[in-house]
């Protein structure tokens, strides 16, 4: 990420798909290792370690969106809705049942996953605007399905209350507990959709991405790739919901609308389609613009405006400038912050001698 | 693209430069900080627009007169667009700020939040939020409803129902409902009541985003013939539910609608104040102007040359703001009270609340009596009508069927 080299060198096809394209570059995953274990914990105060947990938990729902819609190249709005039957089937299991989250949070994947292949069927037939608009009945069907099914949704509030995951007996119930127990698994999905990427499957995700018929032509079985695709990121979504339910402590569907879905497809646009530090880029834009530009209108306004005007004006402008800088980052570089990034990196792997 | 970088470095360090120049700028004696939590950008930026501004106000009049016991009072207040997430950040910032409560804002951030204010043992209060279940203090020891539940609307607006037709043996009563959690959680109260008071209920559930609702009000009108309407909607749905039933020409002064469906906005929605005439709603602030609150925040804005601001006008939900404040800065005169004049931490503020009596701020504020047991104070509604262009009081403080709203309170701490 942060080395370079002096050239290509890269000669055959193993070289070209390693994950470590450079020996240094296992250098920098330790660095970032420690980081992030070590040094991060201890020197953030909690309130900081709150917002990296909720950035964590985006970051996989991201990553799961853009598995579909990113590498596979269908589209979902329906994403909200995987996370509560996530959240609902593991709020269920932990509370009737009594089971231990890492029995709750696979579960929760699962069910999850089962009921996005059933919303992405149609995906087979339609694409685009239609798919998008198929994956927006599947979302509204499961919130009016929980909202009126007493078993699933535990009562007429549809709220349950779960209780903090406990691992060999420290539960986990302060921000830097959970800052442990969310960075586990967050590490776990970067893992895994890199090296899923790197597969079989997610080179026929991405063939049937580029061209459906060539894909199919040289013998992907586009059907098969395209549920297998729903599924996977669906087992995002759900562990994602799942971790919001263990973050909160409360599995409640209202927390998992529409507009939830929309979130998470800007995050993924904004951050860059089909890339995993892109989907990496665009949880940390969309939960961290929001926060630093209140601090920053905070310090500055207060210079002008009387504190009950503030918050007002704050509100206002916040709001304004965020969909502004949204706007700007994707006339800049429409690929998204990862192509940003990349740009960055580039000029610099040549500076100063860039020509 | 390349020479585009180098600007972009440029931006980036002025930017972090400013952010970590400012700030730190406000350490001074005897200042005590209040969380606050608002939306005023989200689906309900309706009510926090009005709402939050009220709630400023009153704490800028309490600090102009020398704050509470020689504190000052610094309110920190974060949007949080009713997301979910967004509130879980608010509420750290108020615990690294040192906040002594935190006022909470929706139902699905309360509910998020229930556990969070548990562990850190920091007050919260959810007027108008959240679950009835809560006005129980032994299961949810840091949750403060502090205004009427739904349970209690739903008693208050049944025993209103009552009083207006005499009796309600063998009459019929319609509840329209926005179909979600918080348009669900009265039913158990109109069952119960259905029985004890021998009246036939029937519910109509308005599907979300509320905006149509013919089908249903056309049911309620010429199919079921209701004696009487009770509405629970949000957003644009009561202005669409009193268009809608003066327009199958149901009498308004038959119905009565839940808190959040009766502000002036909603009426003024509706068509005016001439179109909805006898509208009742049930409130759990004082409506109007006509407080000594007001007047002082009004005498305020002029010692300091300017205009009282506009939200004013919007007296429902603006009220509403000055009450949660009022509320709060009792709690924390309580708190500083009982420590004899030293600096309260958030569990001390918890206890003022739960001794909190006889505090009616002339009337802005009802009758509460919140008790360590009694979260909710009472469950004090009023109901306010449409009358000749304006709100007028119809009926002052009241409990309906208090008993059954405990009993309710009480199984569900069993269930």
């Amino acid at each position: 990420m942060f080395h370079r080299e002096a050239g290509i060198f890269k000669t055959t096809y193993a070289a070209d798909m390693a994950l470590y394209p450079l020996p240094i570059a296992k250098w920098t995953v330790a660095v970032l290792a420690l980081l992030f274990v070590v040094i991060v914990p201890l020197v953030l105060a909690e309130y900081y370690l709150s917002i990296l947990n909720l950035i964590f938990i985006a970051i996989v729902g991201a990553l799961g969106l853009n598995i579909l819609v990113g590498y596979t190249g269908q589209i979902s709005l329906g994403h909200g809705a995987f996370m509560s039957v996530g959240a609902y089937t593991a709020a269920n299991l932990a509370v009737r049942l009594g089971l231990p989250f890492w029995l709750t949070l696979p579960a929760g994947g699962l069910m999850a996953a089962f009921i996005g292949v059933l919303v992405g069927i149609p995906s087979l037939r339609i694409k685009g605007l239609y798919l998008a608009i198929a994956t927006l009945a599947g979302q509204l069907i499961i919130e009016w399905t929980i909202n009126h099914v007493p078993a699933i949704s535990g009562g007429a509030q549809a709220s349950i209350q779960v209780p903090r995951p406990d691992l060999f007996g420290l539960i986990l119930n302060t921000q830097s507990r959970l800052y442990f127990f969310l960075l586990f698994f967050v590490v776990l999905a970067i893992v895994a959709t890199l090296n899923l990427m790197r597969s079989r499957i997610g080179r026929a995700f991405i063939a049937v991405r580029d061209q459906d018929i060539a894909a199919e032509i040289i013998g992907i079985n586009i059907y098969r790739y395209k549920l297998l695709s729903f599924a996977i990121s669906s087992f995002y979504a759900g562990v994602c919901g799942v971790l919001y339910t263990y973050y909160f402590g409360i599995a409640n569907y209202e927390q998992f609308q529409l507009i939830v879905s929309i979130d998470y497809l800007a995050m993924i646009i904004i951050g860059g389609l089909g890339s995993v530090l892109g989907s990496i880029f665009g949880a940390i834009f969309v939960t961290l613009l929001p926060i630093v530009l209140r601090l920053l209108l905070e310090n500055v306004g207060s210079l002008v405006f009387s504190d009950s005007e503030l918050a007002n004006v704050i509100s206002g402008t916040r709001l304004a400038v965020f969909g502004a800088l949204i706007i700007f980052f994707l006339i800049v570089e429409p690929e998204g912050l990862n192509r940003l990034w990349r740009n960055v990196r580039n000029y610099f792997r040549v500076w100063p001698f860039s020509y | 693209m390349l020479r585009s970088v180098r600007s972009w470095l440029g931006i980036a360090a002025a930017f972090g430069t400013l952010s970590f120049g400012m700030g730190g700028a406000f350490a001074q004696q005897k200042q005590v900080v209040f969380g606050l939590q608002c939306d005023r950008t989200g689906p309900t930026a309706t009510v926090g627009t009005a709402l939050c501004p009220g709630y400023h106000d009153y704490i800028d009049l309490v600090n102009s007169k020398g704050g509470v016991e020689g504190y000052k009072i610094k309110v920190i207040e974060v949007d949080n667009e009713y997301k979910v997430p967004p509130a879980m950040e608010a509420h750290e910032r108020f615990k690294k700020e040192g906040a002594l409560i935190d006022g909470l804002y929706g139902t699905p951030q309360t509910q998020a939040l229930t556990k969070k204010l548990e562990e850190d043992k920091m007050p919260g209060t959810s007027p108008g939020f959240g679950t009835a279940s809560a006005a129980d203090g032994k299961r949810f020891p840091y949750l403060f409803p502090i205004a009427a539940s739904y349970w209690s609307q739903a008693g208050a607006a049944i025993e209103f129902a009552k009083e207006k037709l005499g009796t309600l043996k063998g009459k019929k009563i319609a509840y329209l409902f926005y179909d979600n959690p918080a348009g669900k959680e009265p039913l158990p109260i109109f069952e119960d009541l259905s029985k004890s008071e021998g009246f036939e209920l029937r519910t109509f559930a308005v599907p979300a985003p509320g905006v149509e609702m013919g089908a249903q009000v056309l049911d309620i009108t010429s199919r079921y013939r209701p004696d009487f309407v009770v509405t629970h909607l949000f957003g644009r749905a009561p202005s669409v539910s009193i268009k809608e039933l003066k327009g199958k020409g149901f009498p308004l002064s038959k119905v009565v609608a839940f808190v959040w469906g009766s502000a002036e906005a909603d009426i003024l929605a509706a068509g005016g104040y001439a179109l909805a005439e006898g509208y009742n709603t049930l409130q759990f602030a004082g409506v109007g102007k006509d407080f000594p609150v007001l007047k002082d925040i009004v005498a305020m804005y002029k010692a300091e040359g300017k205009a009282p601001p506009k939200e004013m006008d919007s007296t429902v939900y603006y009220n509403r703001g000055v009450m949660v404040a009022a509320i709060h800065v009792e709690a924390l005169r309580n708190a500083i009270k009982a420590k004899g004049g030293a600096m309260p931490t958030p569990d001390d503020v918890r206890k003022g609340m739960e001794q909190i009596k006889g505090f009616t701020l002339g009337g802005l504020v009802p009758p509460l009596t919140i008790t360590p047991t009694d979260h909710e104070g009472g469950g004090w509604c009023e109901v306010w009508t449409v009358k000749g262009g304006k709100l007028v009081k119809t009926k002052d403080w009241y409990q309906g069927f208090r008993q059954v709203i405990e009993k309710q309170i009480a199984a569900d701490a069993k269930s």
